[in-house]
């Protein structure tokens, strides 16, 4: 036990969860996607729930889904953990600060991103996770897709979805490759390829994403 | 031609470490080619001339290798240059007219002593955990007699270039020490003379860190990005991967 106390006593303990569920859920963020990628078919959406049936009826996925939420929840927790304390490391603040002069403002949010992230996530939740789980009101009539098309009729829910994927990406866009530095993996000759397609990884994902319930919305999709 | 700068100087000023600090504000004439420091000497001389108490701040060797000098100008450490500490900063790095804001480093960390003057305690005290290593007393030995390849020794003194000056931690927003600390234990977990005490020595400095109160990193590059001494980022995943490494081997 002694072994693995330090990932939640030290900073670099925290640090190290933080890094290790972070590319955890960028993995997931993969699988997410490419399943959503599936509506492009344009097919009704028919291939898309097949899909979505597969990922919500098969034990290990099941089984898996559970290991997400750990992963998940570690992450903010930790997450907040960590923004928090790091919050109170001065008497007060600069007077006068150019913040701007020697790091990104996205890497100085990421514990405001994630939060915007998080709440996103319960509405996102709310709007499919939950209806398919615990309300059981996904059936023949009432699929994964017709409940989306149905989502992303309302101009609200489509305006959070995409504020919610632009505040993905930035987050991305910084966490992407803090995590790897976070591992300890810092090299002339990777940092740079890590670099590269941590930025496309940040822009593309999100962009998919948020493109879904604005071609719903449009009805571009059908 | 150097023509005299007519700067306004809003500096802060406190009693000592308890008590709540105020800006004031001083008009000075400055040449272009002094130093910064040299800047505030003037003016702690116009201070005395008229009876008041001149502004402390350290320094010591005035050529960019002490670490002493300490100032967050304008809302950067050491200025608005990049590579540079704030005794090798110039006036003719500022226009005349300019108003510049002094302010100390700020950080629980390192509470002010008074005025611009910080107490950096807490670096001593990371470094008295682990920073050191073991040699034999009696004759020095053969600077040759341990054999290290170029490569290595260039890492090394790259991150011993480290002035343990503490602007890393006032960049920071999280006020975090690691770019400090990743440099003195890639500087020592590099070298052959470093090894005995190579896992020891990581996990007590982290602890030592985190004790006094340091932030704990998010890679935003702010400190790399001011340091003096341009130490690179890669220190720090070095001292992360230190730090792992002595943590599986169980220390
Ligand atoms: S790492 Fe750079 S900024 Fe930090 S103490 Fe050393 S010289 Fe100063
Ligand atoms: S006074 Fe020594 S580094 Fe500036």
């Amino acid at each position: 036990m002694n072994l693995f106390s330090f990932l939640f006593s030290s900073s670099l303990g925290r640090k190290l969860i933080m890094s290790l569920t972070g590319i955890f859920l960028i993995t997931f963020l993969v699988v997410h996607c490419g399943i959503n990628a599936l509506i492009y078919m344009n097919d009704g959406g028919e291939t898309f729930n097949l899909a979505a049936e597969f990922m919500g009826h098969t034990w290990y996925i099941r089984a898996m889904e559970i290991g997400l939420f750990v992963g998940l929840i570690l992450h903010v927790v930790q997450g907040l953990y960590l923004a928090s304390t790091n919050a109170n490391r001065r008497p007060q603040n600069y007077a006068v600060n150019s913040a701007s002069a020697n790091s990104t403002w996205y890497s100085r949010s990421m514990g405001l991103l994630g939060t915007i992230i998080l709440l996103f996530l319960v509405v996102h939740l709310r709007h499919f996770w939950v209806e398919a789980r615990f309300l059981h009101s996904i059936n023949d009539k009432n699929t994964m897709f017709t409940v989306m098309v149905a989502v992303f009729q309302n101009p609200m829910a489509v305006v959070i979805y995409v504020l919610g994927c632009l505040s993905l990406s930035y987050h991305l866009l910084h966490g992407f490759q803090s995590a790897f530095q976070t591992l300890g993996i810092n090299h002339k000759s990777y940092t740079p390829i890590i670099q590269t397609v941590g930025t496309w990884f940040s822009i593309i994902i999100p962009f998919l994403f948020a493109s879904m319930p604005v071609t719903i919305f449009l009805g571009l999709i059908k | 031609m150097n023509h005299d700068m007519n700067i306004t100087l809003k500096v802060w000023r406190q009693e000592n470490t308890n008590a709540s600090g105020r800006f004031e504000e001083h008009k000075v004439v400055a040449n272009p080619d002094m130093s910064f420091l040299e800047m505030f000497d003037v003016l702690n001389e116009q201070l005395i001339e008229t009876g008041k108490e001149p502004i402390a701040f350290d320094h010591d060797c005035r050529e960019g290798i002490c670490g002493m000098c300490s100032m967050v100008i304008n809302g950067r450490p050491h200025g608005p240059k990049r590579g540079v500490t704030t005794c090798q900063l110039h006036m003719r790095s500022f226009k005349d007219g300019d108003t510049i804001t002094v302010e100390p480093w700020r950080a629980n960390a390192f509470p002010v002593i008074k005025d611009l003057s910080v107490n950096r305690g807490a670096f001593d005290r990371i470094i008295s955990a682990g920073g050191f290593v073991s040699v034999n007393t009696g004759n020095a030995v053969d600077a040759n007699a341990i054999l290290i390849p170029k490569e290595v020794a260039d890492e090394a003194f790259e991150a011993a270039t480290c002035i343990g000056c503490g602007a890393c931690v006032s960049a920071c927003k999280n006020a975090s020490a690691m770019l400090f600390v990743g440099a003195k234990v890639t500087q020592l977990a590099k070298l052959p003379q470093g090894q005995p005490e190579r896992e020891t020595r990581v996990v007590a400095m982290v602890n030592q860190m985190d004790a006094e109160g340091f932030g704990a990193c998010t890679n935003t590059g702010a400190c790399s990005a001011e340091c003096p001494k341009q130490i690179p980022l890669s220190v720090i995943a070095n001292l992360n991967k230190e730090y792992y490494r002595a943590k599986m081997n169980g220390k």
